[in-house]
């Protein structure tokens, strides 16, 4: 039989035989699972360094690196970890759902879906590559301040290549996710009726639209910087060094939140699920995301406090950094006020949700409390600030993606998971994540600095406890792999609407879905609505 | 119907695409922007351009300041730098001279650029050279000294608060050489 592919995205053929499939594929669930399998990948791979990391912290001294390269180490995890493991992560979701959930039978612009994925492995490689250069990997932190960073070789160039590589990859996405949410949805999808999923994610998009050129530019002027004889940071041609954490900042803070609004986005599809009531402050919920995006672009200089502003710039920075508090506390609160009186059942995907819930609040009060111009004086670059942002993005943004995998797994395999083993993946992690990273504040309200290799005794004990929970937290995730193949290759049978409570479109069609779904817009009745 | 759609999302995706080539021309746009910010609130202790009202020859002998010197060199420079003196009393209005000493210890011909800086950064605003050596770039052969004046004068409406100005130079290696 012959088959004419392509022409129309609507044909209906299954996917492509062999591997090609993947390399060529514009279907918008096999470029889901490609982001889904990256993410995971970059996720060993940020995990081993910060193993490495662990390992040199669990004693004062030097017995497993050189300080040089653990610079490397500290600023190549956190590199890995952003934009190759949590940003992939959101997108394979991305891919998977927003066209399930609005109804959609494909995203908008499918053959540049495919170019915004095959990008990242090639900016990855260009970026893990620096560790076989002479000089290494960047080794000045993740924030690439100048002038330290351009001290670095020739790995400038390949870091600066690989960012905007990944810039553009995300901002590829960001495009398609758009377009297919303005235009794509059923006819009887309207904005408010959408999951909240979708709309977190339509707003993170429009952030990362806003936020990543900035970047680009800014390691593009650190570029020409070192290697074309201009002086934008450069302070002996009259640039000026800080000016660099200006610009860097002023994308940094907007990507804090584009690493933790589509987790907000599952989590509030999976606690009403769970407590069997719908989303308390639906409305609300929708306003609070926006005005956090907003309020995003104007708190950057929270990361700057010491740098020498004055002091009406000071307290503008602290008053607009503690209103973001605000939506995100409305937030925190419905979702509390959706398991109030619920049928609450607590299977793996809500266990991470509820712990998500409890431990990212941690990190917001953390943030709270740098937020406080005079007493981030003494906490800024400690170990405060590491507790901090580990809090938010560990049992924030990656507790939130892992209870997503668990609670759409069986609907993308079709497969029950082991509920045992998933319940056993969640309590040992979350052990472990707190005795991982709840130390840290103990250690940098003590006076730890951040990013050093070996550190004064009295630092000795509560390193060697983070450092075992680092270990075991590690240990735990080859426990998640384990039970991700086990559910990919067999399993308990998944039903369509895989938990009773679970509404959305997505639940309507089969576990696994057909490789093409919705070809025809379908209805949306108010039980799928908002679900 | 479908080609319809493909047309609605090419454009969508456009207008998309000219906000995010915007944002990259605005991130290079907060450069001259903070240029400015700086230039109208003194941040950054960036020196003052000669203010009329400070040169009419009118002297506040009723009020002192204390002005610190500072030198630094930049570590990529093999120079020795300092102040010849660590600080001087002022009076408002009335213009002054220092010196300031430079040596090359290299055996290299070496051309320095200094930067200067106030602080407190409000009292950069008020505080205005009318010669500097960091108005050129200063070369100098292998071993070679050069005692460099600085003349300055601070404005009479230097806020009252302020008793104490720190002015201070950072020399850099230009790159160029002789
Ligand atoms: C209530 C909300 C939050 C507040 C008030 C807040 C406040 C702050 C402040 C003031 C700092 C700077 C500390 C310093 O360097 O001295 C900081 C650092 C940081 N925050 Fe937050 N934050 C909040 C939420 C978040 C979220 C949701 C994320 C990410 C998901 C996040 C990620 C980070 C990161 C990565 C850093 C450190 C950046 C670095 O220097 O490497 N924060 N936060
Ligand atoms: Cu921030």
């Amino acid at each position: 039989m012959s088959t004419s592919y392509g022409a129309h995205a609507d044909d209906h053929h299954g996917p492509e035989p062999g591997l090609l499939r993947w390399l060529f594929t514009t279907n918008h669930k096999d470029i889901g699972t490609l982001y889904l399998w990256f993410a995971l990948i970059m996720f060993f791979v940020g995990g081993f360094l910060a193993m490495g990391i662990r390992a040199e912290l669990f004693m004062p001294g030097l017995q497993v690196m050189d300080p040089h390269l653990f610079n490397q180490f500290t600023t190549m995890h956190a590199l890995i970890m952003i934009f190759g493991a949590v940003m992939p992560a959101f997108v394979g979701f991305a891919n998977w759902l927003v066209p399930m959930m609005v109804g959609a039978p494909d995203m908008a612009l499918p053959r540049l879906n495919n170019w915004s994925f095959w990008i990242l492995p090639f900016a990855f490689t260009l970026l893990i590559g620096t560790f076989f250069l002479p000089g290494g990997a960047p080794a000045a932190g993740w924030t690439i301040y100048p002038p330290l960073v351009l001290q670095g070789g020739a790995n400038v160039a390949f870091m600066v290549f690989a960012i905007h590589m990944m810039g553009i990859s995300s901002i590829m996405g960001a495009i398609n996710i758009i377009v297919t949410i303005l235009n794509m949805r059923a006819p009887e999808m309207t904005l408010l009726r959408m999951p909240l999923f979708v709309w977190t994610w339509l707003i993170t998009a429009f952030l990362l639209i806003a936020a990543m050129p900035v970047l680009a530019g800014a390691v593009t002027m650190l570029l020409t910087d070192k290697f074309f004889g201009t002086s934008f940071f450069n302070a002996a041609g009259g640039g000026d060094p800080v000016m660099f954490q200006h610009v860097f900042w002023f994308f940094g803070h907007p990507e804090v939140y584009i690493l933790i609004l589509p987790a907000f986005g599952i989590v509030s599809q999976i606690i009403p699920t769970f407590a069997r009531k719908p989303l308390f402050g639906y409305e609300s919920m929708v306003y609070a995301t926006a005005s956090i995006a907003f309020i995003s672009f104007i708190v950057w200089a929270h990361h700057m406090f010491t740098v020498g502003m004055p002091l009406s710039g000071e307290l503008f920075f602290m008053y607009t950094t503690m209103l973001i508090a605000v939506p995100t506390g409305v937030k925190v609160f419905n979702w509390i006020a959706t398991m109030w009186r619920g049928a609450m059942t607590f299977e793996t995907p809500m266990l991470w949700a509820i712990a998500f819930v409890v431990l990212f609040t941690i990190g917001g009060f953390s943030g709270l409390m740098l937020a406080i111009t005079p007493v981030d004086f003494q906490y800024h670059d400690t170990y405060f600030v590491v507790a901090h942002f580990h809090y938010v993005l560990v049992t924030g943004a990656i507790f939130a993606i892992i209870a997503g995998v668990y609670y759409w797994l069986p609907k993308w395999t079709g497969h029950m998971y082991n509920e045992r083993l998933g319940k056993w993946h969640f309590w040992l992690s979350t052990v472990s994540v707190n005795v991982l990273f709840f130390p840290q504040h103990f250690l940098g309200l003590a006076g730890m600095p951040r990013r050093i290799p070996d550190y004064a005794v009295q630092f000795t004990d509560w390193n060697m406890v983070s450092s075992i929970g680092g270990f075991a937290f590690g240990l735990s995730q080859l426990l998640f792999v384990y039970i991700l193949v086990q559910t990919i290759r067999g399993g308990e049978r998944a039903a369509d609407r895989v938990w009773e409570g679970a509404h959305g479109l997505e639940w309507t069609v089969a576990s696994p879905p057909p490789y093409h779904t919705f070809e025809k817009p379908p209805r949306v009745t108010e039980a799928e609505a908002h679900g | 119907m479908i080609v319809d759609r493909m047309r609605t999302n090419r454009r969508t995706a456009q207008r998309l695409a000219i906000v995010v080539v915007l944002m990259f021309g605005f991130g290079y746009a907060l450069v001259p922007l903070y240029d400015v910010l700086c230039e109208i609130t003194g941040l950054g202790g960036r020196t003052g351009v000669v203010a009329a009202g400070s040169l009419d020859g009118a002297v506040d002998t009723s009020r002192t300041v204390k002005v610190q010197f500072l030198g630094t060199v930049n570590s990529r420079l093999p120079w020795e730098f300092r102040p010849s003196v660590g600080s001087m009393e002022v009076h408002p209005g009335q213009v002054y001279e220092t010196m300031y000493f430079a040596r090359n210890l290299s055996e290299t011909v070496t051309v320095g650029q200094a930067r200067p800086s106030v602080a407190p950064s409000v009292a950069s605003l008020h505080f205005n050279k009318t010669e500097c050596f960091c108005f050129l770039l200063q070369e100098l052969s292998p071993g070679e000294a050069r005692d460099m004046p600085v003349r300055f004068v601070l404005s009479r409406d230097l806020p009252a608060e302020i008793a104490t100005v720190t002015l201070s130079y950072t020399f850099f290696n230009s790159g160029q050489t002789g």
